[in-house]
């Protein structure tokens, strides 16, 4: 069985894993990085969305090889010494969830969404996380956090930079020379 | 006094004139297994009160045993809740917490609660109905009313100060110049109390702590990922389990060969008479695993079909059957109601089946210690799972223990324990802890669905267009919520059981959903008929206050009868369940046959409002889960085999689906609080397919299309 080197948040793994096992099962089984969750296993759910280079990505049919060389972050991956990311903290502070099967992906996928799309109007936020289900249906305290978040962040760094950096908190990478 | 006590506690009772009105035995096994896991302190129990909240009279002289409690008083002051109910989204971890906070006038941090553990909780019949939060609560309320009694007598005798003198704040007892705290009171004494039957509780307008938004108790652990719902749990030495399965959700297993599997580095096939399956190190090689079995399995011909489905329902009704609702309620004629009519209404609506689709699937984690079995697992009844082990393994229930994380919810669908028993048969087989965790496909079909039905109805009027007659009978999808809230001279109301293809069982607001859909449709399709304003209509029909209540706050909210947008339909439906009143109007727009819902004003009423932010989350929630019902959800099925049973193939609600939705709540502060988290779901399917109508005639069966 091939080894991948796969950088997550900020650290390199060595896994043991067919080329074609999902990203998912690497997290949750080899690593016990659990807060990607499994909801559908087929790409519907978004309930395990992690970002890879930056974007959202379901990591249920997000294939090893295919990950191999990028930053992945997770959920677990997010807040700084203690320090909830601004996504995070919104969410708590409107509770936009009720079980919280679904919030680690939509956590993530928000990250994503504020990196392109610093002040997204609703329609925005329904077109992205359209691909997130919250059966519990918590749509509109999401909007209501999504919006939250992203004044905030803006407020950190008035004027985005042209590349969409925002003033987020720096997410963690593996240096290039970092890797074995 | 009448309340037995273990002799080897040394207990304490706080004495009130009157007696309590019913025996209570203490789970003393329980309550040493407390006291070994908390250390000393002080264990209050408390049981529900005759009649209480809920508004049932209980019979005369037995004792209402099925909501019980513990509030534990520690050394260090920390105050602990016991319950058998489970957290599904549902929020009472913090909003029973809250109870207790209040009781014992100490901050909400210093609470916490032990839930659905069934060797450390009172025994629960299960978390459903919606009454987790008007039931429980003021049990431990009562609970956390008595401790603090006792910890005033004890700080009375300890301080020297007379007991009326003394205030409580933050866990600290105040008298005569000194204090001492709650902590202090209990250290190395391990004391009991008993809830006596009228223990005050405290008026509403002292509440500090109920009623008040607060965070969501471990919230945190949500947002960063931390928390760990059953399938994110692992134990040492644990091995991963799967299922040999037919293909579909039916299907008798004729041959075998799973040396492809056997033959696998790590992997245990697991065969015992039926049952089929196998472990492996990782929850990958279980899949392989599995996929490498080559089994074959009958499916028994002529299986009812989507399609065939409802008269198959019918075919099979027996009234032998029973259940709520089966013997028929009649008051006058209406035979002979409807042979006297004006005019006649008769139609017959079809409910599909539809899933529950929870985002935690099932999952289970079992542990043997000899022959001692500890499940973990996602379920609303964790009492009723640990029976279920206990049948299946031959073993009494006090070796089972079973305990429910936190659960990524339900909705009525996690009422059983298959996955806890094939995690525990898998790690018997091994002797090592096994999770056995459903896929999506696995969950659609070995899960148990809302059950589908046929609903007749036969309507009659009179000259001046008033009803005379109202029949209704109910095909298998259940008896709650048949008879007509509105005033109708000659009613028959029946719910005929029938063999169910298809594995059934509870869901959010179950057979009232159905019950409702039928009969506001056809309340709908009569006002239209007879060139009625529908909300007029039924105000004709209508006494009760509460109802009219909703129904017109929702007409006035949306504008009844116009739109808000020109070319937009507007329908209403209104309704009752569980001691709570809605009505929801409803704006939809039609794009070639495509229905898109606009706007939803729903007007909801459940007694004097205990929370509004929590009310207004967990309404919202069922009107959203309601959207799937009325727009999208239903299950297909041939040959055995479910065929849309995936979330690519079965649709739930998403982001763009959900309208602007405003809520009116209606306060009641002089009636009791009731559960709300199911009835504001039943009126939103009849509201959509009222409005479609505007655009043209819609089917009959659920969801709303148009014919
Ligand atoms: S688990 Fe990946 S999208 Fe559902
Ligand atoms: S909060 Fe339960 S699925 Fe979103």
């Amino acid at each position: 069985m091939p080894t991948y080197t796969l950088r997550i948040n900020g650290t390199a793994h060595d896994v043991q894993a067919d080329a074609d096992d999902t990203l998912l099962s690497v997290l949750r089984d080899d690593l016990d990085l659990v807060g990607a969750r499994y909801g559908c296993g087929e790409g519907q759910c978004g309930s395990c969305t992690v970002l890879v280079d930056n974007r959202a990505m379901r990591s249920c049919v997000a294939k090893v090889s295919a990950v191999a060389k990028a930053q992945i972050v997770t959920i677990e991956g997010l807040a700084t010494n203690g320090v909830l990311h601004p996504v995070q903290q919104a969410f708590l502070e409107v509770e936009a969830f009720q079980c919280g099967y679904c919030t680690s992906g939509m956590v993530m996928a928000t990250v994503a969404l504020l990196r392109t799309t610093p002040s997204p109007t609703d329609a925005d936020i329904a077109r992205v996380l359209d691909r997130n289900v919250c059966r519990c249906g918590t749509h509109t305290r999401i909007v209501r956090a999504v919006h939250l978040a992203a004044e905030r962040l803006r407020a950190v760094t008035p004027s985005a930079g042209a590349d969409g950096r925002l003033g987020e908190p720096a997410l963690p990478q593996v240096a290039q020379e970092a890797q074995r | 006094m009448t309340a037995r006590h273990d002799e080897t506690f040394e207990v304490e009772r706080y004495e009130l004139s009157s007696p309590p009105t019913w025996r209570f035995a203490l789970e003393r096994r329980t309550f040493l297994a407390i006291f070994a896991t908390v250390g000393s302190g002080l264990l209050v129990a408390a049981t529900q009160a005759r009649g209480q909240e809920s508004g049932r009279t209980g019979s005369q002289g037995s004792a209402p045993t099925d909501v019980k409690a513990w509030v534990h008083v520690s050394e260090d002051g920390r105050i602990t809740g016991y319950t058998g109910k489970t957290e599904i989204g549902q929020n009472i971890r913090t909003s029973l917490a809250q109870a207790i906070a209040d009781e014992l006038h100490v901050p909400l941090d210093r609470v916490s609660l032990v839930m659905a553990d069934t060797d450390l909780v009172p025994f629960d019949q299960g978390t459903f109905g919606s009454l987790s939060t008007p039931r429980m609560a003021p049990v431990l309320a009562r609970a956390a009313a008595t401790a603090r009694e006792m910890l005033l007598d004890r700080a009375a005798a300890q301080l020297g100060a007379p007991r009326a003198s003394l205030t409580c704040d933050a866990g600290q007892i105040t008298g005569g110049g000194r204090n001492v705290g709650f902590g202090d009171l209990v250290k190395g004494r391990q004391l009991t109390g008993v809830v006596p039957a009228d223990a005050p509780l405290m008026p509403r307008s002292a509440w500090k702590v109920r009623g008040t938004p607060a965070p969501k108790v471990d919230g945190r652990r949500f947002v960063t990922g931390e928390h760990r719902y059953t399938p994110d749990l692992t134990r040492p030495g644990m091995l991963h389990g799967r299922m040999l399965r037919p293909p579909g959700y039916t299907g008798t297993l004729t041959t075998v060969d799973d040396s492809g599997a056997r033959g696998m580095d790590g992997v245990t096939v697991v065969r015992d008479g039926t049952f089929a399956g196998v472990v492996a190190s990782s929850a990958r090689l279980a899949r392989r695993a599995a996929s490498a079995i080559k089994a074959e399995w009958t499916v028994p011909d002529g299986l009812p079909t989507a399609t065939t489905l409802y008269d198959h329902l019918k075919a099979t009704a027996s009234t032998a059957a029973g259940g709520r609702g089966s013997t028929p309620t009649q008051t006058g004629d209406p035979a002979k109601a409807r042979t006297a009519a004006a005019r006649t209404f008769a139609a017959t609506y079809r409910i599909p089946y539809i899933a529950h689709v929870p985002l935690e699937p099932r999952a289970a984690v079992a542990e043997w210690e000899g022959d001692r079995l500890t499940v973990w697992t996602g379920t609303q009844r964790p009492f009723g799972v640990r029976s279920e082990l206990a049948t299946a393994f031959r073993i009494p229930e006090d070796r089972v223990r079973v305990i429910v994380p936190d659960t990524g919810s339900a909705y009525g669908g996690k009422h059983t324990g298959e996955q806890a028993v094939e995690a525990a048969r898998l790690a018997k087989a091994v002797n090592r802890p096994v999770k056995v965790v459903y896929s999506r496909p696995e969950e659609f079909s070995f899960g148990y669905l809302r059950p589908a039905g046929v609903i007749e109805i036969a309507a009659a009027v009179d000259a001046e267009g008033r009803l005379t007659a109202w029949e209704f009978d109910n095909w298998n999808s259940g008896g709650a919520g048949l008879a007509t809230p509105y005033d109708v001279p000659n009613v028959r109301t029946q719910f005929h059981a029938a063999e169910s293809p298809l594995r059934q069982g509870s869901y959010r607001g179950l057979a009232s959903t159905a019950n409702h859909h039928a009969r506001e449709m056809h309340m709908d399709a009569i006002a239209r008929a007879l060139g009625v304003d529908a909300v007029e209509y039924r105000l004709r029909h209508l006494t009760n206050d509460r109802m009219r209540a909703v129904l017109q706050a929702a007409a006035r909210g949306a504008g009844w009868p116009k739109p808000s947008v020109d070319g937009r339909g507007l329908g209403i439906a209104c309704g009752t369940d569980k001691g709570s009143y809605i009505a929801t109007a409803a704006e939809v727009s039609r794009t070639d046959n495509v229905l898109k819902v606009e706007r939803l004003v729903v007007a909801y009423e459940c007694g004097a409002i205990v929370n509004p932010d929590g009310l207004r989350h967990q309404v919202e929630g069922a009107i959203i889960q309601g959207l799937g019902g009325a727009l999208f959800e239903a299950i297909t099925f041939a040959n055995g085999a479910i065929t849309n049973g995936n979330m690519a193939k079965y649709r739930v609600p998403r982001f763009k689906d959900v309208p602007s939705i405003e809520l009116l709540l209606l306060d009641r502060p002089d009636l009791p609080s009731v559960g709300a988290g199911e009835t504001p779901i039943v009126c939103v399917a009849p509201a959509i397919g009222s409005a479609a109508r505007t655009f043209g005639a819609v089917a009959d069966a659920l969801p709303v299309r148009f014919a």
